[in-house]
């Protein structure tokens, strides 16, 4: 397998940063509301995470081992805050609904992990697709749990479309059903820990099924030796 | 530790003849879920009287839905179904949650109460024997912050209501959410006064709250002395099926008397301090879920404490709280929050109450010496 290819695999699915690594967990839980809060941020996030790699990659071998931590903290901190402006001028309703949030990427282990596990080791183009793949992956999930505890809770789907794309996505809000009352555990904290719970359920569901299939077609009839070994 | 809980709960539920200790419970889980089944009685039936059919409704409800919901997920677990279903404990916990329910709550609330309750609380974390919170009161907590609205609309009791509905309107309401005659919860909830009706509880913390003192708020007609009218008969019924379920060695003494103790040491101490904003021990046994908690709910063999000394600080605990939380939180009532709570203690606390081993003089002091 390339390397491109094994590092999407990695980050989309084997080593997904939010189902596997549980990694970024603080984030994940809060703000996965709706699905663009989860979208947004999700973005937020990957950009966060592509412009640290690329540069962790590009300075590793200028930074010395012992201060290696606080250089990709200002790194990705810098990030963090262009990141940060850029919402405040283009999508500044989501930059309002994602708040403290924003801000708190920089504390995301996801990024720091991915910046010390591999963007200081690599060369700065599998940085990179490490960083985007990875970030994916985080969006997938965030976008999942947020789609879920959305439909559940408020009965819409794409509900503040327009805070991230402009008044384009105006119409875009598809109400599935609509009830006087609201599933409220599923807005609330615990139904987010729950939602999580049952997305690495399933992804462990999954797994085992993929690996039964492969036990039954790759099964190969292995005698024991007994005779002939010098014990 | 917790092996060792959930074997000795094992122990317990299927009533293995085993090692010390050799005082065992000679049933079989299915006979003993059954006698708690029929220990409710006397409290439905009073809840009946006083409340109208709805609490039947629910009961059934509660019960179907609990069978299905267990018979599906043992499928999917791959495990047998029908022995896990002959031990009713699925039974159990829907009766113990529509037991808790307003009697006309609509019936989503009482089928998503008890599906949570049997697959995500009890199944997903193994089944009987291994659930570490006790069913039917991390359902009710999970539907009073869902849906707080519904799970609060209680009915007056019959004699002050202003309009009863009979069994085929009851099933409507539950339902449909409108009687046949087209009247809504909300109608139906207000008292002969035209002042819609809360729970003696409700009562009593809407009035603190309007700067009105204990005696003024009992000073109501949904008050008899300072017991609400239904709500203690009910209580009383629990009580004689709590005191049967003692006779007949389902449960200890440990737990109810403990439990009972803690909530009126704490109340006394309250309402030592200020008794005209804290209601006496008194109010806080006959009024709420209190009775009912301490006999049929906190006894869950499987989410309580083991020991017979943890036992009683497990009682105790959560009678205080109840305590702290009625008077200090925004809920009316909090046997469910408390149950759920020292749930979470157990563990600790059969650590910490583990009997001396027969033969040796001193405790063991932790796991690892034995």
């Amino acid at each position: 397998m390339s390397e491109f290819k094994q590092l999407t695999v990695q980050g989309l699915w084997k080593n997904n940063p939010a189902i596997v690594q549980l990694l970024g967990l603080c984030p994940l839980l809060a703000v996965t509301g709706t699905f663009i809060n989860g979208l947004g941020l999700g973005l937020a996030t990957t950009m966060v995470l592509i412009g640290s790699n690329i540069t962790v990659s590009l300075v590793r071998n200028v930074v010395p081992n012992e201060i290696r931590i606080p250089v990709f903290v200002m790194v990705i901190a810098s990030f963090v805050t262009v990141t940060e402006l850029l919402m405040n001028a283009f999508t500044y309703e989501l930059y309002l609904t994602l708040g403290i949030f924003i801000p708190l990427i920089v504390t995301n282990c996801a990024i720091i992990g991915r910046a010390e596990a591999y963007a200081s080791k690599n060369p700065v183009h599998f940085a990179t697709v490490d960083g985007f793949m990875m970030g994916i992956g985080f969006t997938i999930v965030l976008v999942l749990l947020g789609g879920m505890r959305e439909i559940l809770g408020f009965g819409t789907l794409f509900s503040g479309a327009e805070l991230l794309f402009g008044e384009i996505a105006n119409d875009m809000t598809i109400t599935l059903y609509s009830s006087d009352v609201n599933f409220l555990l599923a807005i609330l904290p615990p139904g987010a820990f729950i939602g999580m719970g049952l997305l690495i359920a399933a992804k462990n569901l999954i797994d085992t099924a993929i690996a039964n299939r492969k036990q039954t077609d790759t099964q190969v009839v292995t005698r024991a030796r007994v005779t002939g070994t010098d014990i | 530790m917790p092996k060792q809980k959930r074997q000795l709960n094992k122990k317990i539920m299927t009533a293995k003849s085993s090692s010390s200790p050799h005082h065992h419970i000679q049933r079989g889980t299915g006979a003993v879920m059954r006698i708690v089944m029929f220990a409710c009685i006397p409290g439905i039936a009073l809840q009946t009287f006083f409340f109208g059919y709805g609490i039947l409704i629910q009961v059934l409800l509660a019960m179907a839905t609990a069978v299905i919901a267990e018979a599906t997920i043992l499928e999917l677990r791959k495990k047998p179904v029908e022995h896990a279903l002959k031990d009713c404990s699925a039974l159990v916990a829907g009766l113990l949650l529509a037991i808790c329910l307003p009697p006309l709550a609509p019936w989503w609330i009482v089928v998503i109460g008890t599906c949570f309750a049997v697959v995500i609380v009890k199944q997903l974390y193994g089944g009987l024997g291994y659930n570490l919170f006790n069913p039917a009161m991390a359902a009710y907590v999970m539907l009073l912050i869902s849906f707080p609205v519904q799970m609060t609309s209680w009915l007056p009791p019959a004699v002050l209501a202003e309009q009863t509905i009979g069994l085929k309107d009851t099933v409507y309401i539950i339902l449909t959410g409108y009687t046949s005659n087209g009247y809504n919860l909300d109608q139906l909830r207000v008292a002969a006064d035209g002042l819609t009706m809360a729970t003696p509880l409700d009562h009593v913390k809407t009035a603190l709250t309007q700067n009105l003192t204990v005696e003024e708020a009992i000073n109501s007609e949904i008050f008899r002395g300072s017991s609400g009218i239904g709500w203690s008969l009910v209580a009383l019924g629990y009580l004689i099926g709590g005191l049967a379920l003692l006779k007949l060695k389902i449960i200890n003494w440990h737990i109810p008397l403990s439990m009972i103790m803690g909530a009126v040491l704490c109340a006394s101490l309250l309402y030592l301090i200020d008794n005209s904003i804290y209601p006496g021990p008194w109010f806080h046994i006959v009024n709420g879920s209190l009775i009912v908690g301490a006999f049929f709910i906190a006894t869950d063999p499987v989410s309580a404490s083991t020991t017979n000394n943890g036992r009683l600080i497990f009682g105790f605990a959560i009678g205080m709280w109840t305590i702290i939380i009625r008077t200090f939180g925004n809920y009316p009532d909090a046997i469910a929050f408390s149950v759920i709570l020292m749930n979470m203690a157990v563990p600790l606390i059969d650590y910490y109450t583990r009997p001396r081993t027969y033969g040796h003089k001193v405790k063991a002091k932790s796991i690892s010496k034995e």
